[in-house]
């Protein structure tokens, strides 16, 4: 059982969550992530660990409430525990040798993009991070983010900050200006990693992006994770998550990502009603 | 008396079309009326080869007489002293290949039941026993296990018994190994691995979930921290692709990712959140028990067509003679000499058929099974909207890539000694799939046994 030390609501769909896992706090890296499943009945989920405290001992996660996994976990609170809860997964992400990167998050990929951007900063490398969000209300990490970059540009796809564009625009215009990037870093929703790469591989950036497809254990045994990256099948648990984002087949991992779209759907209503159930016990 | 019938007394089993759309264990079980009958068919050989050829050489004949004198405990306590998990190896082992091979009975009729009786045993245990095992006296010595599957686990109640204080590491989050993720509860109900591993827990063995080694701890900050030896019984668990066009689909599963939803995640129990695909038709590419497991798991997830396909013949398959009897049984369509091409899909990316092409055998292979050949213009379409690729799994390198001196050969497989499966690394030992590829649970418990008298006589040579 592991124990939730901090609950913050980050905007209306996101939450950063700090569990206590001290072994994982020792050992995680950024762009590695853990798997947490929240009961018995529960799936095992898959998150990019946003931020660790060795001293604490506290892994800190970022999610979106958007399926019936992160609404379960959302009932959760400060003091509660969380069933299962293992990592450090993955390879983490190659950060040095570089002198300036742009990394850039688009949504809830902000989260994952942070500690690869603080880790850069950190180790000295000329940092600019771009954020993409749908609109000002959804904006997270903005201080943090400021904190750890050399210049922050953020976007909302409406505007409503003030600053109207895709992340790909500010990256584009940045490049045009001279940025002189020998590394990008994306992390978001695929359309925007495969935009983003669309984007770098003309002006041949390397560019890596961070995976977050459908698994089960994380550490290699069920291949569900698989994704091709230069023609040949690779496991995003263990060869991943990060790829290099001018090789992997977004278009086959867009239609992965949807696989459970319907059953998704089925258990969304049904942790709805769990739910309301719990709020009718509660009010009773 | 010994009872002369050439059969063996046959295991009540549930209607294969009632039970290929239920979970519940296929066989039910002898009665003690059964149970003795088949008792006295054995001869009690003066020079048992039944013990000769089980991996962990249980004493046989000896559990039997106690069987046939109605001790069912004495006859459990015999069992023990070989093997820590005999309620799984009673359901789960190939017997035809081991024990039962070399019975004397089977030389004019059928062997003597040596699984179903050993099953007997062990359930009769299960359901009368009074109290758990109790802790042995404690030498001192701790030893770290990695990976709580048929070779960790009988490691570690080895060396339990001999008072080692054991910590056994698991990745997931139930302990058990292929014995939970990958054999159904069908062939294996869960509730009895659960109570193997809770006789176990009393002898104090303490098992600790969701610790990923290799990630969250390196095999040597284990020998740092006060471990004196390491068994390493990772499995075999990274599956095998056919690298054929259309793998990415969706409705393409390995039989892992298939079996674990269903089988430790539950996919078929309402209750539980996780998904899986209800295909109406299936096609299975394999010959292995696990095929067979997947097949099967498929009929009883609803499917209207199963089809097993197979490049060689029957004669061939690895599978176990009962898992390709009780397939067949249940209605799972056998396609051998058959070989998959390429996987079609619609646009949206979903699976609706497989191509495959027709196979003969030519001449043997270095395994000495005549290799299959494609027959030129032989390709046919099955309709299916699912493909579980069930061709083998390669060992797990989570820990031989981060245990610097921990050889392993060109196919991953951890190097050992196999007498004493001493690794290339002081003070390591391993067993299993993860030392040699995919293989049975009794071989992978018979190496966990090897590796703890080893590592016994190692540690005990130290305080000396």
């Amino acid at each position: 059982m592991y124990k939730i030390l901090e609950k913050v609501s980050l905007n209306p769909s996101m939450t950063k969550m700090a569990v206590e896992a001290p072994l994982i706090a020792k050992k995680a890296k950024p762009g590695q992530f853990i798997i947490y499943r929240v009961d018995e009945f529960g799936e095992r989920v898959p998150l990019t660990i946003a931020d660790t405290d060795a001293e604490r001992g506290s892994v800190t996660i970022i999610y979106q409430k958007v399926g019936a996994s992160t609404m379960l976990l959302d009932t959760l609170g400060e003091g509660d525990y969380i069933l299962d809860f293992v990592g450090p997964l993955g390879v983490p992400t190659e950060l040095e040798g570089y002198k300036k990167v742009a990394v850039i998050g688009g949504g809830a990929g902000c989260a994952i993009a942070y500690p690869q951007a603080k880790a850069l900063h950190k180790m000295g490398t000329a940092v600019d991070v771009i954020a993409g969000f749908r609109n000002t209300e959804l904006i997270i990490l903005e201080d943090e983010m400021k904190a750890v970059s050399d210049n922050l540009f953020v976007m909302t796809d409406d505007g409503s900050n003030g600053n109207k564009g895709f992340v790909t625009n500010a990256l584009e215009d940045n490049i045009k200006n001279g940025a002189g990037y020998d590394l990008v870093i994306a992390i978001g929703p695929v359309p925007m990693m495969k935009a983003v790469c669309g984007l770098t591989k003309q002006y041949g950036i390397k560019t890596i992006v961070s995976m977050n497809p459908i698994m089960i254990d994380g550490t290699g045994m069920c291949g569900g994770c698989r994704l091709t990256v230069g023609g040949k099948t690779k496991f995003a648990c263990v060869d991943g998550p990060d790829f290099d984002g001018h090789e992997v087949d977004f278009d086959e991992l867009m239609k992965r990502n949807v696989m459970y779209r319907p059953a998704e759907q089925a258990a969304r209503e049904k942790n709805c009603r769990l739910i309301r159930k719990a709020e009718v016990d509660q009010n009773a | 008396m010994p009872n002369m019938c050439p059969n063996k007394t046959p295991i009540p089993e549930q209607d294969p079309n009632v039970r290929n759309k239920n979970f519940d264990e296929v066989a039910t079980g002898y009665t003690e009326e059964m149970a003795l009958s088949e008792a006295a068919r054995c001869l009690n050989c003066k020079n048992p080869q039944c013990v000769t050829s089980c991996p962990v050489n249980i004493r046989i004949p000896e559990f039997i007489a106690q069987v046939v004198k109605g001790d069912y405990e004495e006859a459990y306590k015999v069992i023990t002293m070989s093997s820590s998990l005999p309620a799984v190896c009673g359901r789960v082992c190939p017997q035809e290949t081991q024990c039962e091979s070399k019975c004397v009975r089977g030389i004019k009729g059928e062997s003597v039941g040596i699984g179903r009786l050993e099953r007997f045993v062990a359930d009769y245990h299960m359901k009368h026993a009074a109290e758990a095992p109790s802790k042995p006296a404690q030498n001192g010595h701790k030893v770290a296990v990695i990976g709580s599957g048929p070779s960790g686990l009988t490691c570690a109640g080895s060396l339990a018994k001999k008072g080692y204080e054991v910590t056994v590491f698991e990745a997931f989050h139930t302990a058990g190994g292929v014995l939970m993720y990958g054999i159904p509860e069908f062939r294996l109900p869960k509730e009895i691995v659960q109570k193997e591993i809770a006789e176990l827990k009393a002898l104090g063995v303490d098992i600790r979930t969701n610790m990923v080694m290799g990630k969250v701890m390196s095999v040597d900050e284990l020998l740092e921290s006060g471990y004196e030896a390491v068994f390493v019984g990772t499995g075999a668990g990274l599956p095998n692709f056919m690298n054929m066009e259309g793998e990415g689909l969706i409705g393409v599963y390995s039989a892992n990712e298939f079996l674990t939803r269903i089988n430790l995640m539950k996919a078929y129990k309402d209750e539980y959140d996780t998904p899986i695909i209800r295909p109406k038709n299936v096609a299975v590419v394999g010959g292995g028990n696990v095929a067979m497991d997947a097949a099967r798991s498929a009929l009883r997830l609803g499917a209207e067509n199963v089809y097993i396909v197979y490049r060689r013949s029957e004669e061939e398959m690895p599978a176990r003679n009962e898992e390709i009897h009780h397939a067949k049984e249940e209605g799972v369509n056998f396609k051998l000499l058959r070989n998959p091409v390429r996987v079609i899909g619609d646009d949206s990316g979903k699976v609706v058929g497989l191509e495959c092409v027709e196979m003969e055998l030519g001449e043997p292979d270095a395994s000495g099974r005549r290799r299959p050949k494609a027959k030129e213009g032989s390709n046919f379409t099955l309709d299916v909207d699912a493909v579980i690729i069930a061709i083998g799994n390669a060992p797990n390198p989570l820990i031989r890539s981060t245990t610097p001196g921990l050889e392993a050969n060109a196919k991953g497989c951890i190097v050992v000694n196999e007498e004493t499966m001493e690794t290339t690394k002081k003070g390591v030992y391993a067993g299993g799939d993860a030392v040699t590829g995919a293989a049975t649970v009794i071989k992978a418990m018979g190496a966990g046994r090897r590796a703890a008298e080893s590592i016994d006589s190692w540690l005990s040579g130290k305080t000396e």
